[in-house]
């Protein structure tokens, strides 16, 4: 069970340079519910990735496609323990996630490309995906005071 | 995000500042591969000092002029990495493969 409240709400385009505009809100909104600036930096590179992945393969960067980014402040249970979070859910209507591709690549393949699905994992607590009514929704969560050790994802 | 181009012997130097995301990575990756494929710069050195914010895009960016510096024998130099920028490389494990300095005098020594 989880208690959440909104905090923000942004309607964007899958234009790349949104990007930037999307970041510096995020971090302002980070750092105001108590992250550490070295989190505030996770949770930006997370949502950036995230953001980027829907602009690249879900609109194939297509720059005036929709997306829903809402965030809110969350009391849940990560491993029977509770602790509030940031929750971070981005919606959009482009094509199917391509589960293989989700994968990420091996990060000794030394090649440009494939690594902002890593890099959203190692940012966020947890990472979930779902498709329905032809919509995308990507949930992203980062707890409060979490340390990695503790963590399950 | 801004790149500004110097040269030193034989030697460019590329000031880099700014965001390199999505939207201004393909630029950095054109310069890149102009240097290194078109004009056969024997040394190529990026000063991240002014870099407020890499993602994924651009780290593929640098590897693809890494990968392009190798395939004309040069070397591609990175110097003045703050903390988000090399946070990021950490992220990535592929801060390995740069030939990185803390400073412009070492990145341009014989």
């Amino acid at each position: 069970m989880s208690r959440s409240s909104l905090l923000l709400k942004i309607e964007l385009r899958s234009n790349p340079e949104m990007l930037c505009v999307v970041r510096n809100a995020l971090g302002q909104l980070a750092a105001m519910q108590g992250f550490s600036e070295a989190e505030c930096r996770e949770v930006v590179l997370a949502v950036d990735e995230a953001l980027t992945n829907i602009i690249r393969h879900a609109y194939h960067g297509d720059a005036e496609q929709p997306i829903e980014a809402s965030f809110r402040r969350i009391h849940a249970s990560p491993d029977g323990e509770s602790g509030d979070a940031l929750e971070i859910v981005l919606e959009d209507h482009g094509v199917t996630a391509n589960p293989e591709k989700m994968c990420g690549r091996a990060l000794e393949d030394v090649k440009p490309g494939g690594l902002g699905l890593h890099f959203i994992r190692q940012c966020m607590d947890t990472v979930e995906f779902s498709r329905s009514n032809d919509r995308n929704q990507l949930t992203l969560r980062k707890f409060l005071h979490v340390h990695k050790s503790e963590k399950g994802s | 995000m801004q790149i500004a181009a110097r040269h030193l012997d034989k030697i460019t130097i590329f000031d880099i500042s700014g965001d390199i995301d999505l939207a201004t990575s393909p630029q950095l990756r054109k310069a890149l591969l102009h240097e290194f494929r078109e004009l056969k710069m024997p040394r190529v050195v990026l000063n991240l000092g002014g870099v407020r914010y890499i993602d994924s895009s651009g780290v593929a960016s640098l590897v693809e002029g890494l990968k392009a510096s190798r395939d004309v024998g040069s070397r591609f130099i990175l110097f003045g990495l703050n903390r988000t920028v090399r946070e990021v490389l950490q992220l990535s494990k592929l801060v390995r493969i740069f030939e990185i300095y803390e400073n412009e005098a070492q990145s341009v020594a014989p």
